[in-house]
């Protein structure tokens, strides 16, 4: 059985998640990857970088998605680009370790509760969703046309000028399918199978 | 000479849509030994759904399209050049009918073509002059998570106590899956190279992995390995997307080449799940697919 999540998520929803609990989140989310996380921690969080072009009311217009919301680690396939009339084609999720570095802070600074990828993500995201609260949510790699199916309008886009994949696609989705992989009270499923399996190599290498 | 350009087009699409009968048989034998209702389980039902419903609807199996590796063998009478040209023009065409994303990315302004494509080295066309009378043009659509977590060792590797030889390539490679984790999008294929110069090498490791899943390697002591290193991989238990299960590793592909006295490498280009290559075949103004 999956638990039926709606986007902004409580606390106390963030907090009765476990491990390996199926969720299907529906709601209004955005997607963010390599290029977004450095701008949103060089420009907002770590202030190394002044704010410009349209820098400011980006981050007005994706501020209150994000308070209590969710980000997904995510370089689609769109179609329409020619027409503007967006459509998500295929839309799995990417490597969410690379955004190990600013994850943590972007949760906190941004109240954020969710953070959908695959391959899970480290110490630093780890304490964040235990503090913020947050959950890492597992999609699978690669589903990239099952899981576009669940997006339901391509809302709007932000930073095209970052390239499609990277930039900021504001979607609406029904029952996107993931796995909690990551939860609220400092369990993760990507330590217990790196300590097993490191255990296993020990052996096999003797 | 013909131009190819609409064939190199529908080349593109089954690559990107319609996933090789022999990984997509790979996958579901892999389904059949998770636990009933385990994660490792749901993430492989969940890949095969994928699987039918981008061969169905014509959609990219994945979103990242990878970057686009081509392998040219062409006879006399096919002018690299032109094939070339042929080749970069379906790559945008395939591009516009979103069989793929836009990849090429400049490294230093970060600015992306739209068109995937870049300089001349994106996307990657290897060609080969070859006897006969028949162009053969493989193609692999490699993602970049499967890409990042490929490894590249130097032997003797003391940590690892990985000496020059086929015990070393073990050590190598399991590592090299130990550390890959669920990151490329577990359960993978491996392509292996022994040898060569850093560059040659990689490009042997994927080289390598246009063999078919099932085949068996004609070096009776690197077919034995391929299969230890199959089975010890999947011993690690990472599992599907790294969820815990019992695949991790549904295929190696082991290679050999030359190398100089000083230098011993053992590459290793993790492919994902999505493991997408096709090949088409001209003979005669006939076209045909594999």
């Amino acid at each position: 059985m999956s638990n039926k999540l709606t986007i902004p998520i409580p606390d106390e929803s963030i907090r009765s998640l476990s491990v390996g609990d199926s969720v299907l989140l529906s709601g209004i989310m955005i997607t963010g990857r390599d290029a977004v996380h450095k701008w949103l921690s060089d420009t907002f969080i770590k202030n190394t970088r002044e704010p410009a072009g349209d820098d400011l009311e980006v981050y007005q217009a994706i501020k209150p998605i994000l308070n209590g919301g969710v980000i997904y680690h995510c370089g689609p396939v769109v179609g329409g680009l020619d027409t503007k009339q967006y459509r998500f084609v295929a839309a799995g999720p990417t490597t969410s370790i690379r955004e190990e570095p600013y994850q943590g802070d972007v949760m906190r600074h941004f109240n954020l509760k969710g953070v959908i990828g695959k391959g899970g993500m480290g110490p630093k995201t780890l304490i964040a969703c235990q503090e913020v609260p947050g959950v890492y949510f597992h999609a699978i790699g690669g589903a990239a046309s099952l899981i576009a199916e669940s997006v339901q309008r391509v809302l709007g886009v932000h930073k095209l000028d970052f390239g499609v994949p990277e930039a900021i696609w504001v979607i609406e989705v029904k029952d996107f399918p993931v796995v909690v992989t990551m939860d609220s009270h400092g369990n993760s499923v990507h330590d217990v199978v790196r300590h097993q399996s490191k255990m296993v190599l020990d052996r096999l290498l003797g | 000479m013909q131009d190819l350009t609409q064939e190199i087009l529908e080349l593109v699409r089954l690559t990107s849509t319609n996933l090789s009968p022999d990984v997509e048989k790979a996958l579901r034998e892999a389904l059949e030994k998770e636990d009933p209702g385990s994660a490792a389980r749901g993430a492989m039902e969940t890949i095969l759904t994928n699987v039918e419903m981008t061969r169905r609807n014509s959609t990219p199996i994945c979103q990242d399209t990878g970057t686009p590796i081509f392998f040219v063998r062409n006879p006399d009478g096919w002018s690299p050049r032109e094939l070339r040209e042929q080749i970069r023009a379906a790559v945008a065409l395939a591009t516009k009918k979103t069989y793929l994303r836009p990849n090429a990315v400049d490294s230093l302004n970060g600015k992306n073509t739209g068109n995937n494509l870049g300089d001349q080295l994106f996307p990657t066309i290897h060609f080969e002059e070859i006897d006969g009378d028949t162009l053969s043009i493989d193609l692999i659509l490699k993602g970049g998570g499967c890409e990042n977590v490929g490894a590249q060792y130097a032997l003797p590797d003391d940590r690892l106590k990985a000496g020059r030889d086929l015990e070393g390539v073990r050590r190598s490679v399991l590592d090299a899956v130990f550390k890959a984790q669920g990151e490329g999008c577990a359960p993978g294929f491996l392509g292996v190279a022994i040898g060569g110069d850093r560059g040659t090498s990689f490009v042997a490791s994927k080289e390598a992995l246009l063999r078919k899943v099932d085949d068996r390697n004609s070096k009776g002591d690197l077919a034995d390995l391929e299969d230890r290193i199959t089975n010890e991989a999947n011993e690690l238990g990472i599992g599907p997307m790294g969820f815990g299960g019992k695949s991790t590793v549904l295929g190696t592909k082991i290679t050999s080449t030359y190398r100089l006295p000083a230098s011993f490498y053992v590459t290793i280009s993790y492919m994902c799940w999505a493991f997408r290559r096709r090949r088409m075949t001209v003979q005669d103004e006939q076209v045909n697919y594999e």
